[in-house]
This record gives structure tokens, C-alpha cells and sequence, in this order.
């Protein structure tokens, strides 16, 4: 981009609810079940049914809107944005418009304070699979309409346009999922759309106050997505403005695959959304027990838990984010050093982001779900501190551990490969190899340092295999060096 | 006292719960249907063997020593905007033609749970658009008084079918005073009770914030004795008001004395109300006065922005409720390439033209650049209105109107003319728009032998108020 244009960005980010039912009817929200199985008269939208309102989902809003420091208003209201959609089974969306449960937040991003404008719960759609055609509506021969996730919970929070650069957007989403998902009220995995973000992307000329013209990006699942679709947009606004072009207010689609933006039809976008208030539930109008209720067992923010996992570990900040960052894995690494104390914790926080970080990304699985409990990571610690398993060993070992149910104990007794460390043993060994070559022991004896590094070498290389690989190299190298220098 | 041959609810339900088949009661209502609703079109469906079994089972509970409750084998129609799980519920429209609800409403719930008998489904403007059953998709219904006449609407099968004798209860929903309209063309008694005092969970919504559920009945005891069946909190509607309402049927004889009446002069002076009707109105009044109550004249100047404010309100809820009809899930679909044309084409097909006007007034009155104007000042009309009430009922207990301006009209009399057939809500739709009660009750007739209906109003939860008043009207009615 040239340097002439600053980026004005604001974000919209959709997260989904982690409550046992549907916002409105007794369904299940869960994930992946059989298509249309999770449905009921209310969230079909059936003639003659009526919406109630989950009070679980209204305590997940409070209390987002109480860490971030959001206004709580007396009263808050629900609307209809109505607009024809199949896979909307009343054709019109019960969310809210005017009077939002959450006003004016903030969340600090590396020293950044963004502004939240609002967040607001409201209804979740069906999905629509188009069948034949490549997936592509247009021309497709059918389509099929899953209503599972109509009327799942979402809270949509609404940033103001405080951030500047796409690698802001993301530390902002990253962050925002962080306390989503500290506070319990979401699983925030956006590759299974929990939380959904769209982009209003504007340039305008540095140094100047009015903001441009804004576009809004929409359809990027993952946060590099997000990322590239942020620069691919200031790209293409700052080309247009530099040609002398006007940028158009639009909805852009994020395609992944050409890892460009393209408008959506102008026809699809003139939408007039006719909201008005919705009359089928009443004001929400929380009282003192419901917002005591909602500011209960607390949990840290993720910013202060780095903070304070740096500082009682003495681990890196880069560390702890990764820690942190990744859902469980925290949680993971503070069990592990409750079972083996603050002594070990930087080798265990080592473990914790290398090995075990890999493995989660590798098999999609969250710490929870491991084969391996906190206290396996321990023991395996453990055993390294005490010699009894190398490190490289010790790799072996995690890796058999992170895909069987099994200790790091029974492993390495399965493989027959804990270090034999007994002196007198090992001196056995090196007495029966010295006894075995006295050639070699004449000649070690006479030759250079150069050559009796290769000799020893030799030694070594005799005792590890005599030991069948278990013998400790080190006590074995000290009483080798012993005899050798001998008598 | 109890009569096995009568047509009256609590004689009924006495008489089964003494052991008279209810078996008996059922058919002899099948006869009466059987007879004349091929000429007068009350039903849309009627079950007669799911009645009969009902009935049975009835009989079987009282022989064993059970009660079935307080309307223990008591024939009762629904309006077919009430869902049954597994009945056909059109709604009186070809868009829902073939749709079978997977559910059953609250209100039938009670009045099962209560021992009645449900005979079938009634005729209605379709989506309950409408003051005369005429807009029914399936064909008018016709005043039992007058075959050639309207029996009023949008509950018009349910009034008639109490008219013409065919059940002693019926359920019908009121959005602008489609209970009482129709009651008073049948010189039936019809209530609208405050709002949220009736579940409306599993009535098909025409304009959510007004529709409301109450009892069609031959007398104010019976309607009294359907309504305190019918309401109480329900969990499945979240506008139900927590605690319910006060029992109506326990204070029915309690008289007027000390209560204080108030004729609202902008209803019984409105333009279009015919003398016989202002003169029953007065008639009302006098026998009130007698019995005991004060009565005098009370403004509620908002009351003539009443029509208008309605006719934004109800249509602009109208236009987003109804829109899932679309061709998608359930009902009608006209089939087309693609998705928007389906939707379009179905709509098209399937509403009659006085529910696709409607959508067109509410979506219009929503739109961007006319919210303010138009859904928005009818809202502060709305606010006023309730203001006027709340002063009017700082000297007065109960008010007394009119209930329609005129008597049962001609069929075809108004159909060309929407403005016309609105002005029959005139004096019904504030209650709606106000949340408060208000019941229709014959006093008289008219010109030509037809019924004239007295309506009275009462502030929120105030129903025993009301029906005291009703009562001592009908007793001295002509």
C-alpha cells in the first residue's frame, strides 16, 4: 500500500454461545448431529409458536459485557430483521436493533485500547448444502436445508473502526477469543463457524479525520484468512484511489482459493432489513440476582494470566501467550506443574509448547481429550531429570504417550530402554571391553590426543552395544576415561 | 335444573358429571351440523368420529368414579387459526391447505384437560383478516339469523356455530375485535380478555401484539365459565402474565352496585353507528343504573386515531409474521428454477387479496424512511390511547360502547369496498390496542329481527368487573 493511505478498520464478530439449548426453544446446540434432528415447532418456525428466551444465554452476555467494562443497560429489547431466506424458517431473524444488552467496551490489544460499540445476542440461521453445480447456488440442481443451528445463541460484538493494519484485526480476534473463551461462554473455533468475523475495510489519506468509503468483507474462516482478506482489500481500495477512482460501498466475498475479494451482486445487497421491535418477548430487564449471578467465579483474563505465567515461571512472554492462547493447553501446563512443582516448570512449559502443541495441531484435539493426563507429562519430566531416559528418548517415549492411553513409565519398561546407571555394573562392562582389546589399549595409551579421541570412540561405541543401548553414556564415559588413563 | 336436552355449557357438564352420556350430547350437536352447516358453513372440518371417542372416553371416567373436570363432555369448536397436533388447520387459507400441526395449542390443551369435547374447526377470514368471513379461502360463513346476511368476523364460524345451536362453547381470537364483532351479529357473547391473560402459544399470529384468545358462548355465565378454563400463566408464551387473571365465574352474580359506568361518547356518536344500536347502548345504561351503578358520559379523545393507528400496527406485525410462508418447510409450494420465483410464485398463489394487501400495507409501513411516520406515530397513538384509558378509569369501573356500529350486513356488501368493512372495527379495535378487556353481549334486536351487541370495557385484570356488568345487562336485556 502506499504510504499516502492509513487503514480503517472495524470488525463484526459473530460467536456462537456455548449454552446447552437454543436460544429460544429447549433444542440442543451441539455440533454435527444428523441434519434436522435437533428441532422443535419453535426453531422451525411453525405457525403458532412463540420464542422464550434462554436466560442462560442472557448471563453469557452479561458477563462478557461485565469484564470488558461494558455499560449495562437497565433494559434491553429484542427485533426482527426481516429478510426472505430459506434456510431462515421464519423468514425473519429474531435478534436485537435498537436498545442491545452490551454498550460500549473496550478490549486493550498490545497496548492498543479497541472500542466495542455493542454486543448483542441474537438467533443463529439453518445451512443450506447445494447440491450439483460444484456447491455453487446458481448452479446447483437442488438444495438441502439443515435447521440444526437455527436458533442457536450468538452474540455479535461490534468494534469500532479503531484498528489499522490486518495483522491489528487479527491480534484483536485473537484476543477476543482469548476471554470468550476464559469466561466460558464460547468454544470460539471458527473452522466449525462458532465464531464467525466480517471486516469493514476503509482507506483514507494519512493524517486525515473522515473516514472513506467503507466496504465490507465477509465469508474468511480462519484468522489467516481474515488476515489476507484485510490486505487484499487495502491493496485493491489503495489502487483504485490512486488511479483516481471511487471505492464502492459494497459487501465483498472473501475467496479463499484465488485469495481475492469479489463484490456480491448489487441486487442481493439492497436489503431493507425493516426492523421493529419483536412482540412475541417481552424487555430483558435483568435484576440485581441475575447480574450477581452473571459477575460469579470469574475467571482471569487471559492478559493477566500471562502476566502471571511468565512471572511465577520465569518463562518467556512468547511462551505464555502460547499457552494461553490455545484452549486447555494453560490448563494443561498448570496441572502438570501442580504435580511436579514450580522447580520444573520451564522444562514442562518446553514440552508443553514444542511436543505436545504440535501433536494437538497435528490431530485437531484439544489438551482435555489427550490420552496423556497432566501428571503423564510429569512423570516423563521426571525421568529425564533423573537419567533415566535421554531426551531424545524422551520424544519417543510422548509421542507413543500422546497416541495410547499408557505412562511414561510403562513405556520405556515396554522397550526395554531405561539407562543403566549402576556403577558397578557398567564397570563390569568396561573391564571385560578393556580385558577384550589390549592392542587397543596399548595404542590408545601412546598415540596423540587426535588419535585417542578416535580410539575412545572405538571404547564407546563397544560399551553402548555390550549394554544393549541402555548403559548411561555419561557414567560410562567417566569410568572408560578412568581405566584408559589407568594404571 | 339440569337438562339433558339443553344447549347450555354448565347444564351439560353437570348433567355428564352425573352420569348423562356425553356420548349423547355430541351426537345430538353432529345432528344439528348435519342439518344446517351445509347451508351455513360454521365448519371447515368436522371430526365426528374423534368426537364420539372423546365423548366415550368421557362417559368411560365418569363411570369410574372419575371428573373430567368442569366442562366434562361439553361440546366445544375451535377456530381453525388454533394448531391440533395431527387436524388439519388452515387458517382459512389455500397456503396451508394439507398442513397437519405437529403440536397442539395451550388453549385446546385446557380445554381437554377440562373434559371437553372438541367437534371441529372453525370458518374465519383468512389469517383472521377480516369482519365478515368472507375472505374465508374456502367459501363464506352465514348468519345463522339471516342466511343471506354475514355472521361478522374473523371469527364467524365460531359465532354462528353457537347461533345456530350447534355447540354450547366456542374458541375464537380477537385482533382488532374479531371475538366480539361476530358475537354481536349472532347476538352471541363474545370476550377479548387482557392481553396475556389467554396463551396464545399455538395460535396461528396474525399481528402478535394484539391477537388474544377468548370464549364464544350463548350466555355470560358459560363464557365465564370458558374463560377461567382457558387462562393462566403459560411458560410457552413469554407475554402471559405471570399471575393469570382473577377467576370471573366465582364473582358472576355479585351485581353493580357502586360500580361506576362510563358511555364512551366518541363511540356511541361515531359516524356510521346506526340509531338502534345507540339506542341499545342507552338502554344498557339505564338498566345498569338501576341495578345499582353510576353511569355518565366519558371521552377518549385518542379513541378516533384508533383506526388508523391499527391499520399500520396490525399489518406491518401481519407482514413479518406471515412471512414463513414461503413454499419451503410446509403448506403450498409452487414449484419454479429457483428459489426467489418459488417463494414469490407460492405467495401469489396461495394469499387471498385481502391478506396480500395487508402484507403490502405492513411492509410498507416498516420500510426505511417511512418507520417514523407511519409504524412509529401509530405506536405513540397506541401510548395515548392507554393514557386516555388510565384517566377515563380514574372515574369510572367499567366502560360501555357499542360493539359494532350496524347489524349483520348483506354478503357482498362491503367486499368491494376495504375501508368500509375496516369502519365495522371501530369501536373493538382500542381495547386491542390498549391490552384491556372488553366483551360483546346481544341486547335486543333491530331492524329485521337482528341481533344488536352491547360491548363492555374494563381496565387490565379487571375481568369480574366486567362480567358483573355483562350479567346484570343480560338479565334486563329485551
Amino acid at each position: 500500500m502506499s504510504r499516502r493511505y492509513e487503514a480503517v478498520i472495524g470488525l463484526e464478530v459473530h460467536c456462537e454461545l456455548a449454552t446447552a439449548t437454543k436460544l429460544f426453544c429447549a433444542c440442543r446446540n451441539e455440533f454435527g448431529a444428523e441434519p434436522n434432528t435437533n428441532v422443535c415447532p419453535v426453531c422451525l418456525g411453525l405457525p403458532g409458536s412463540l420464542p422464550v428466551l434462554n436466560g442462560r444465554a442472557v448471563e453469557f452476555a452479561l458477563r462478557f459485557g461485565g469484564v470488558l467494562g461494558f455499560g449495562a443497560p437497565a433494559r434491553s429489547i429484542f427485533a426482527r430483521k426481516n429478510y426472505f431466506y430459506p434456510d431462515m424458517p421464519k423468514d425473519y431473524q429474531i435478534s436485537q436493533y435498537e436498545e442491545p444488552i452490551c454498550i460500549d467496551g473496550a478490549l486493550e490489544v498490545d497496548g492498543v485500547r479497541v472500542g466495542i460499540e455493542r454486543a448483542h445476542l441474537e438467533e443463529d440461521t439453518g445451512k443450506t448444502v447445494h447440491v450439483g453445480g460444484g456447491g455453487r447456488i446458481h448452479e446447483a440442481d437442488h438444495s438441502l436445508v439443515d435447521y440444526n443451528r437455527a436458533g442457536v445463541p450468538l452474540m455479535e460484538i461490534v468494534s469500532r473502526p479503531d484498528l489499522r493494519s490486518a495483522e491489528q484485526a487479527r491480534a484483536y480476534v485473537q484476543e477476543l477469543r482469548g476471554v470468550l473463551l476464559a469466561i466460558g461462554v464460547s468454544d470460539v473455533k471458527m473452522e466449525e463457524g462458532s465464531l464467525r468475523v466480517d471486516a469493514n475495510v476503509s482507506l483514507r489519506s494519512e493524517g486525515a479525520d473522515e473516514l472513506g468509503t467503507k466496504v465490507e468483507i465477509k465469508n474468511m474462516n480462519s484468522l489467516r484468512s481474515l488476515g489476507r482478506a484485510i490486505e487484499f482489500e487495502i491493496d485493491r481500495q489503495a489502487e483504485l484511489l490512486e488511479a483516481g477512482e471511487p471505492v464502492a460501498q459494497e459487501t465483498r466475498h472473501w475467496n479463499e482459493a484465488d485469495g481475492r475479494t469479489h463484490g456480491m451482486r448489487s441486487k442481493e445487497e439492497a436489503f431493507d432489513y425493516r426492523y421493529f421491535p419483536e412482540p412475541d418477548l417481552v424487555p430483558i430487564v435483568p435484576d440485581p440476582q441475575m447480574r450477581a449471578r452473571a459477575g460469579e467465579r470469574l475467571p482471569e483474563l487471559p492478559a493477566d494470566r500471562r502476566g502471571r505465567l511468565a512471572r511465577e515461571w520465569g518463562i518467556s512472554e512468547n511462551d505464555a501467550r502460547l499457552l494461553v492462547d490455545v484452549a486447555g493447553l494453560a490448563e494443561f501446563a498448570e496441572a502438570a506443574v501442580a504435580a511436579l512443582g514450580a522447580g520444573s516448570a520451564k522444562d514442562l512449559v518446553n514440552w508443553c509448547v514444542g511436543e505436545v502443541l504440535g501433536f494437538l495441531n497435528e490431530s485437531g484435539l484439544v489438551p482435555g481429550a489427550l490420552p496423556l493426563a497432566p501428571d503423564g507429562l510429569a512423570e516423563l519430566v521426571d525421568l529425564v531429570a533423573a537419567g533415566s531416559i535421554s531426551r531424545a528418548q524422551a520424544k519417543d517415549v510422548l509421542d507413543e504417550c500422546l497416541r495410547e492411553p499408557k505412562r511414561p513409565r510403562q513405556v520405556v519398561a515396554e522397550r526395554g530402554i531405561e539407562q543403566v546407571s549402576d556403577e558397578a555394573e557398567l564397570a563390569a562392562v568396561i573391564d571385560d571391553i578393556v580385558a577384550a582389546h589390549p592392542d587397543d589399549v596399548a595404542a590408545y595409551r601412546a598415540a596423540d590426543a587426535k588419535v585417542r579421541k578416535k580410539k575412545r570412540g572405538f571404547f564407546m561405541g563397544e560399551a553402548i552395544k555390550a549394554t544393549r543401548n541402555q548403559g548411561n553414556p555419561k557414567v560410562l564415559g567417566r569410568l572408560l576415561d578412568e581405566r584408559l588413563a589407568g594404571d | 335444573m339440569t337438562d339433558p336436552g339443553s344447549i347450555n355449557a354448565s347444564e351439560i357438564a353437570t348433567a355428564v358429571r352425573n352420569g348423562h352420556s356425553a356420548v349423547e350430547t355430541v351426537d345430538r350437536c353432529l345432528d344439528a351440523i348435519a342439518a344446517r352447516d351445509d347451508e351455513l358453513h360454521a365448519f371447515l372440518h368436522v371430526d365426528a368420529d374423534a368426537a364420539r371417542a372423546a365423548a366415550a372416553a368421557i362417559d368411560e371416567r365418569v363411570a369410574a368414579g372419575d371428573d373430567p373436570g368442569a366442562l366434562a363432555g361439553v361440546p366445544v369448536a375451535l377456530k381453525d387459526n388454533l394448531c391440533v397436533r395431527g387436524a388439519p388447520t388452515t387458517c382459512g387459507s389455500r397456503i396451508l391447505e394439507g398442513w397437519r400441526p405437529p403440536y397442539t395449542a395451550t388453549v385446546v390443551d385446557r380445554v381437554l384437560a377440562a373434559g371437553a369435547v372438541p367437534i371441529g374447526k372453525t370458518n374465519l377470514d383468512e389469517f383472521a383478516m377480516g369482519s365478515s368471513t368472507e375472505n374465508s379461502a374456502f367459501g363464506p360463513t352465514r348468519n345463522p339469523h339471516d342466511p343471506a346476511r354475514v355472521p361478522g368476523g374473523s371469527s364467524g364460524g365460531s359465532a354462528a356455530a353457537i347461533a345456530a345451536g350447534f355447540v354450547p362453547l366456542a374458541l375464537g381470537s380477537d385482533t382488532g375485535g374479531s371475538i366480539r364483532q361476530p358475537a354481536s351479529l349472532c347476538g352471541v357473547v363474545g370476550a377479548k380478555p387482557t392481553y396475556g391473560a389467554v396463551s396464545r402459544h399455538g395460535l396461528i399470529a396474525f399481528a402478535s401484539s394484539l391477537d388474544q384468545i377468548g370464549p364464544l358462548a350463548g350466555d355470560v355465565g358459560d363464557a365465564a365459565l370458558l374463560l377461567d378454563v382457558i387462562s393462566g400463566h403459560d411458560p410457552l408464551d413469554s407475554t402471559s402474565i405471570p399471575d393469570g387473571i382473577p377467576s370471573v365465574s366465582a364473582v358472576l352474580d355479585e351485581g353493580v352496585e357502586g360500580i361506576r359506568v362510563g358511555v364512551v361518547s366518541e363511540l356511541t356518536d361515531a359516524e356510521g353507528v346506526q340509531a338502534e344500536v345507540g339506542e341499545a347502548v342507552e338502554s344498557a345504561a339505564i338498566a345498569l343504573q338501576k341495578a345499582g351503578a353510576t353511569v355518565g358520559p366519558v371521552s377518549i379523545p385518542a379513541a378516533v386515531h384508533g383506526l388508523a393507528a391499527y391499520y399500520l400496527i396490525a399489518p406491518a406485525e401481519a407482514s413479518s409474521n406471515l412471512a414463513r410462508y414461503d413454499g419451503v418447510r410446509y403448506g403450498l409450494r409452487v414449484d419454479a428454477d429457483d428459489v426467489a420465483t418459488m417463494n414469490a410464485r407460492t405467495r401469489a398463489s396461495g394469499f387471498g387479496a385481502e391478506v396480500k394487501r395487508r402484507i403490502m400495507l405492513g411492509t410498507y409501513a416498516l420500510s426505511a424512511g417511512y418507520y417514523d411516520a407511519y409504524y412509529g406515530q401509530a405506536q405513540r397513538v397506541r401510548t395515548l390511547l392507554i393514557r386516555d384509558f388510565e384517566s377515563a378509569y380514574e372515574s369510572f369501573d367499567v366502560l360501555l360502547a357499542p360493539t359494532s356500529p350496524t347489524t349483520a350486513f348483506e354478503l357482498g356488501a362491503k367486499t368491494a369496498d376495504p375501508l368500509a368493512m375496516y369502519l365495522s372495527d371501530v369501536c373493538t379495535i382500542l381495547a386491542n390496542l390498549a391490552g384491556h378487556p372488553a366483551m360483546s353481549l346481544p341486547f335486543g334486536t333491530g331492524e329485521g329481527g337482528l341481533p344488536i351487541g352491547v360491548q363492555v370495557f374494563a381496565q387490565p385484570l379487571r375481568e369480574p368487573e366486567m362480567f358483573r356488568t355483562a350479567r346484570v345487562i343480560e338479565e334486563s336485556a329485551p
